[in-house]
């Protein structure tokens, strides 16, 4: 195991270091301390790597990250693993805005609470909170999972694409062309995956799924008090 | 109205509802939609064409057409990236995306720019293999809808463009209608064939410019402070926006006129939102050189540059280098005459030609129809991109020779007068045959 003090040593030496390990990887575990907010902590990694961050993280922790499981030991900023390819992020503590904006793949947990736009034109990833999400979570989303243990607020879903939404508390408004669906069979079964996976123990029974109702998919004039 | 008919009949049109104007009001009526479609402005605006250069006489010392050198080489980018941008002339192909354009079309501009060493840009749709291929020097746009956005080809990029708009829709988002959102071009954004998409109009995950100077070293710290990283705004509060960029943290900064083209957004937006080019480019030489980073950090100026004296008065005005979009599309064969039979076919005609989101081009370029895009031959089409860019520059150094200048940067606005006061006061260039700008004191 490799350790970095962000206090002796800059964001900029940590990422190379983890970025140096893309090729021939010599080390896979890595423990960061006193993180202190900063911004752009293991950003772009690319290798099976284990991060774990000793305390706060500023903005885009983790950003982009494909493959590397990141582990922040306190609170994210925003845009937690914003556009995520694969590997997992953990978030132990509450995150920011913008959590997992337009992430492509991988997992995003949130054991906490996440801020407004999580998930936000998300293309692919699975995120569970197990806490509560703000305003606009989901906005554009185009495709992956999103689970809340909690509560969502406004506009859960507006304008969404193709996002399986599950929500098990209450859902204080659906945004536009955003609906609530029949929870079949395989959505309970891939519910309990997805809270599996996050290590979360719920009752898949006990959610709703929201879904598009795909009536602005194409411009229509009867459609235009929506836009 | 042709002239023939007003002076046989004494019929007078309305300036006012002039056919177009009628014509729009009737389509409005019937639709119950606003009109979407491509290109730019098409309304008149002052212009590069209300300027001239002042040639040397006895003031000033020409030099030899033919025997005298004169660079057009630009670096752009060496602020902080390690790798700038090295180009050979100053004119880059703005960002088009696939999706928009047909592959072969992206491959040809690929092909063109590499050919007189100069970058290329994708657009709001990733990067495609055809593109990255025939492109030896690739700007990867970064875009808010962020569709295809990878870390992989962010690697692959010679630099990376941050979208903040663009010049034909300052403050609106792109727009692909499901007539082109083909099976390759819904994998590549992950979205449904044949939905009507709507990119969003701000980036997903920051707000402000404090916020932008954190994403952009976020995306430094991905590339590993490697590349060169853009932010193109369309031209609205240029001065302001250049100040902001270049504290953001821009290495290039990307002025878009109101004259720039698009694949698909409202009429209204078109021709209603913005300013034009000529207007742009003082405000953002101002603001740099305000903050002592004129040249250190770099001004691209994009938005109707259609010639050498174009380009030439670009960089007269304090612009390090230029990018053309419309015009390489019609160097490729864009509103080509031969296809005009096809054109009127769909209602329309060629040179008139601007309904690119419905995907039905004739000549093969902004359409995703597999039949339709065969006919442009990425090679010849490449090559007569080349030539173009070749004139261009010829254009340009002929120009700056004629002022006396050994590279095209040492143009000045010195070298140029007004042919109107509106220009005279934009350009901040005396009107001809006088000492007097506009706005300034004598």
């Amino acid at each position: 195991m490799k350790t970095f003090d962000l206090t002796q040593n800059t964001v900029r030496e940590l990422n190379q270091a983890l970025h140096d390990q893309s090729g021939e990887c010599m080390e896979r575990e890595f423990d960061v301390f006193s993180p202190h907010g900063q911004h752009n902590i293991a950003c772009g990694l690319d290798q099976n790597l284990s991060v774990n961050i000793m305390g706060h993280a500023g903005y885009f922790c983790a950003g982009m990250n494909k493959k590397a499981t990141v582990t922040v030991h306190g609170n994210a900023g925003q845009g937690v693993a914003e556009n995520m390819m694969s590997g997992m992020v953990r978030i132990k503590g509450d995150a920011s805005q913008a959590a997992g904006a337009t992430a492509h793949g991988g997992l995003l947990v949130i054991e906490g609470n996440a801020g407004a736009r999580c998930g936000i034109s998300m293309k692919g990833v699975d995120i569970v909170v197990k806490g509560n999400v703000g305003h606009m979570s989901c906005f554009m989303g185009q495709a992956g999972n999103l689970v809340v243990c909690g509560d969502a607020g406004e506009a859960l879903g507006d304008s969404l694409y193709e996002v399986h939404i599950y929500v098990k508390g209450h859902v204080k408004s659906l945004g536009a062309d955003c609906v609530e669906k029949e929870m079949r069979p395989e959505h309970i079964k891939e519910l309990g995956n997805l809270l599996s996976r996050a290590g979360i123990d719920e009752d898949p029974a006990r959610f709703k799924r929201y879904g598009s109702a795909r009536q602005l998919y194409n411009f229509k004039v009867d459609n235009a008090s929506a836009y | 109205m042709s002239n023939e008919l007003n002076e046989h009949t004494g019929l007078r049109e309305s300036a006012t509802f002039d056919r177009s104007t009628m014509a729009e009001i009737r389509r409005a009526a019937e639709t119950g939609i606003y009109d979407i479609r491509g290109f730019g402005a098409k309304r008149k605006l002052p212009h590069f064409d209300d300027l001239l250069f002042l040639g040397a006489s006895m003031s000033r010392y020409p030099l030899e057409g033919y025997r005298e050198k004169c660079n057009t080489s630009v670096t752009l980018g060496n602020r902080f990236a390690k790798k700038p941008i090295k180009l050979d002339i100053p004119i880059t192909i703005a960002g088009m995306s696939f999706g928009a354009l047909s592959a072969n079309a992206k491959e040809a501009l690929g092909r063109g720019a590499s050919e007189v060493g100069t970058s290329t840009t994708t657009g709001d749709g990733g990067m495609t293999a055809e593109e990255r291929g025939q492109s030896k020097k690739l700007i990867y746009q970064y875009l808010p809808s962020r569709y295809g956005m990878n870390p992989d080809d962010l690697r692959k990029a010679d630099a990376i463009e941050v979208v903040l708009g663009q010049g034909a829709k300052p403050g609106g988002g792109g727009m692909l209608l499901g007539q082109k959102i083909s099976d390759r071009v819904a994998q590549m954004r992950t979205l449904p064939k044949g939905i009507d998409q709507r990119s969003a109009c701000r980036h997903p995950d920051w707000t402000g410019p404090d916020d932008l100077a954190i994403k952009i070293q976020e995306l430094r710290e991905i590339t590993d402070w490697q590349v060169p990283i853009y932010i193109k705004v369309g031209a609205t509060r240029t001065y302001y926006d250049v100040k902001l960029a270049v504290k953001a943290g821009a290495d290039v900064v990307v002025i878009d006129g109101m004259q720039g083209g698009t694949a698909a957004t409202q009429e209204v937006f078109i021709e209603h939102v913005g300013i034009p080019t000529l207007a742009a480019i003082p405000q953002a030489v101002q603001a740099l050189q305000e903050m002592g980073m004129h040249r250190k950090v770099q001004l691209i100026v994009s938005g109707g540059i259609r010639n050498g004296a174009d380009v030439a008065k670009c960089m007269a005005l304090g612009a390090d280098a230029v990018a053309i979009g419309t015009a390489a599309l019609i160097a490729l064969g864009c509103n080509h005459p031969r296809y005009d039979e096809e054109f009127r076919k769909i209602g329309s005609a060629a040179g008139f030609y601007d309904d690119y989101q419905e995907g039905r081009d004739p000549a093969g370029i902004s359409t995703q129809d597999p039949e339709l895009s065969k006919r442009l031959d990425p090679v010849e089409a490449g090559h007569r991109l080349a030539n173009y860019l070749r004139v261009l520059t010829l254009e340009a150094q002929t120009l700056a020779r004629a002022c006396g200048k050994n590279d095209l940067r040492n143009l000045e606005p010195e070298d140029l007068v007004a042919l109107t006061v509106e220009s005279a006061a934009m350009a901040r260039v005396p009107l001809a045959g006088t000492c007097w700008i506009p706005g300034q004191s004598f």
